[in-house]
């Protein structure tokens, strides 16, 4: 797989990579059903063209103010230079946070049952316990061998663990987004967690921590200590059950991955390969969707 | 008698001289980076404006978040105890007194004596407090001092998901671009903000005169809406912003009077 397209950022440290691919050595024109998912999340927008149900190209953008432009925008760049024109899409699936507002949709479904789904195609079968870290959400999510949710539990709107939080405590450090991980797991010895879980009350604190004299890692590691924490009281109140996976934007952040598996005592799967798989589990909502598109247009040819 | 309350808040210290029960000064001044230093400026000041000096006050109490950088004190007193003592002095009708701050928000429910019988205290969420103002005028780019004005001109509020003050900066951002008039994302947010005081009040329970306290007190904008989501009218005293350092001062005067 190549990256055909990367667009950087300004220079603000919160901003992150947009990006798109096209699996080599597939061809939508053989295929008999083209579906997409559009998943259209508070900070990034994810589109997946599945060809028969496997991926045939996917981009990752940040949502900007307009949730439909956003959704446009996103299918558009997994579209460009493939020469699929929308009237080639059997069923599309919107989902997300703006999946109301995902114009070219025939559908919408919540991104819970699309995280599910899209976390069972990328780790199989055995998946029990999907924790979805996203911009404005965190999600700890049970479902069956099938990717079906059984039950699950999310944050009560309130950034305090949330990706958006990330950035914002990113940008105060100024620390690029994508270092945070690497950065606050350079400390010697972890610190305690700040103690306030508001991103606003979070930010006062550590600019007194700075000044007490604290380095930028270490005030940091507290931050990404107390996200961790809230993160696996949510997942252990849900009940967590082998195998466990982490989706979203954080699944990125192994600064908060390596904390949340290290209060669980429970290894997340590995993530595969980007590369050789196109499996981003940033997308696993866009891809859930995808499928859910799939099914629906199987379903509706049987009538 | 003369005594003094010194209330280190987040955002700003308030010190209050009383003599006799009866304010004769107060002043107030921004934290900043050194909270001491800042409530030394207010207190001299208080002390300057009526010719006082340190040793002619018999009893000085300090109150606040950032109770223990108060300078001069000679006892404290909690947060909740001088708002009900400061709620019963301006109005002895008070039975609930809402204190909304910089960066927290309090209920407190008094007797007629000004002794506290209970309270409610939102300290983990800054979209209950004065900062989410702060935050949402920025976004808006308007002035703090504006918001409140801009506000009541709206006879709708627009519609806004967010309760969290970093999910309502980018939903306010969504609503200038489509060209929401500014006045009802104004009211939006007074509204929520008032929704969330106001459920926290009403785990103490609602009981008449209601009196409204700290720096938020001042904003005309948020008090409309809190009016409207508890659904009765509200008393807010003169000097709202200095109910803290009133309060310690009458608990001052209490001490004193005690020989402590």
């Amino acid at each position: 797989m190549t990256l055909m397209d990367k667009k950087e950022g300004k220079g603000e440290y919160w901003r992150w990579l947009e990006y798109r691919s096209i699996m080599p050595g597939r061809d939508w024109r053989n295929a008999e059903v083209i579906t997409a998912g559009v998943d259209v999340g508070s900070v990034g927008s994810k589109a997946v063209i599945m060809a028969d149900g496997e991926i045939y190209s996917w981009s990752v953008m940040r949502t900007g103010s307009n949730s439909s432009d956003s959704a446009k925008k996103a299918l558009g760049w997994a579209m460009e230079g493939t020469g699929l024109k929308l009237n080639n899409f059997n069923y599309i699936v919107g989902t997300g946070y703006g999946r109301v507002n995902v114009p070219m949709a025939n559908r919408a479904i919540t991104e819970i049952a699309c995280h599910a789904k899209g976390a069972n195609y990328i780790w199989g079968p055995t998946v029990r316990t999907v924790l979805d870290v996203g911009g404005q959400d965190v999600k700890a999510i049970r479902c069956d061998e099938r990717g079906k949710v059984v039950s699950f539990l999310m944050n009560d709107k309130c950034a305090a663990g949330t990706g958006r939080g990330m950035e914002v405590i990113a940008d105060l450090l100024q620390i690029p987004i994508a270092d945070v991980g690497k950065v606050s797991l350079s400390v010697n010895e972890e610190p305690e967690p700040v103690s306030s879980t508001c991103v606003v009350f979070a930010k006062t604190e550590a600019v007194g921590l700075l000044r007490k004299g604290w380095s930028k890692d270490k005030v940091l590691a507290a931050y990404l200590r107390a996200m961790a924490i809230r993160m696996s009281e949510l997942i252990e109140k849900v009940g967590c059950e082998r195998d466990f996976v982490i989706t979203g934007g954080q699944s990125k952040n192994i600064g908060i991955v390596h904390r949340v598996e290290n209060i669980l005592g429970m290894k997340r799967l590995p993530v595969p390969s980007l590369e050789e798989t196109g499996l981003d589990p940033m997308a696993a909502g866009a891809m859930g969707a995808a499928l859910f598109a799939k099914a629906l247009h199987e379903r509706s040819m049987k009538r | 008698m003369l005594t003094a309350g010194i209330d280190m808040g987040t955002q700003r210290v308030k010190v209050a001289i009383l003599k006799d029960n009866q304010i004769i000064s107060r002043s107030q001044n921004f934290c900043g980076f050194e909270p001491t230093k800042a409530a030394e400026q207010a207190f001299e000041e208080a002390m300057k404006s009526v010719q006082l000096s340190r040793d002619q006050l018999q009893h000085v109490t300090a109150t606040g978040a950032g109770v223990n950088m108060a300078p001069f004190s000679d006892s404290t007193i909690s947060m909740m105890g001088a708002d009900a003592r400061a709620g019963a002095y301006f109005f002895p009708s008070a039975r609930t007194i809402i204190d909304v701050g910089a960066e927290d928000a309090r209920a407190v429910s008094c007797d007629e004596n000004g002794t506290m019988l209970d309270f409610v205290v939102n300290a983990r969420c800054a979209a209950g407090a004065g900062t989410f103002i702060e935050a949402m005028a920025r976004a808006l780019e308007v002035e703090l001092e504006e918001m409140g004005t801009l506000s009541l001109k709206a006879d709708r509020a627009s519609p806004i998901n967010a309760s969290c003050v970093i999910f309502a900066e980018s939903d306010v951002v969504s609503l200038i671009h489509r060209e929401e008039p500014k006045p009802e994302i104004a009211r939006a947010i007074f509204d929520a903000m008032a929704e969330r005081v106001s459920s926290m009040v009403r785990r103490l329970g609602v009981k008449p005169d209601v009196i409204l306290v700290g720096g938020v007190a001042k904003d005309a904008g948020f008090v409309s809406s809190l009016k409207r989501t508890l659904g009765m009218d509200i008393l807010i005293p003169e000097e709202s912003l200095f109910a803290g350092a009133v309060g310690a001062a009458l608990i001052a005067a209490k001490r004193a009077g005690k020989g402590r």
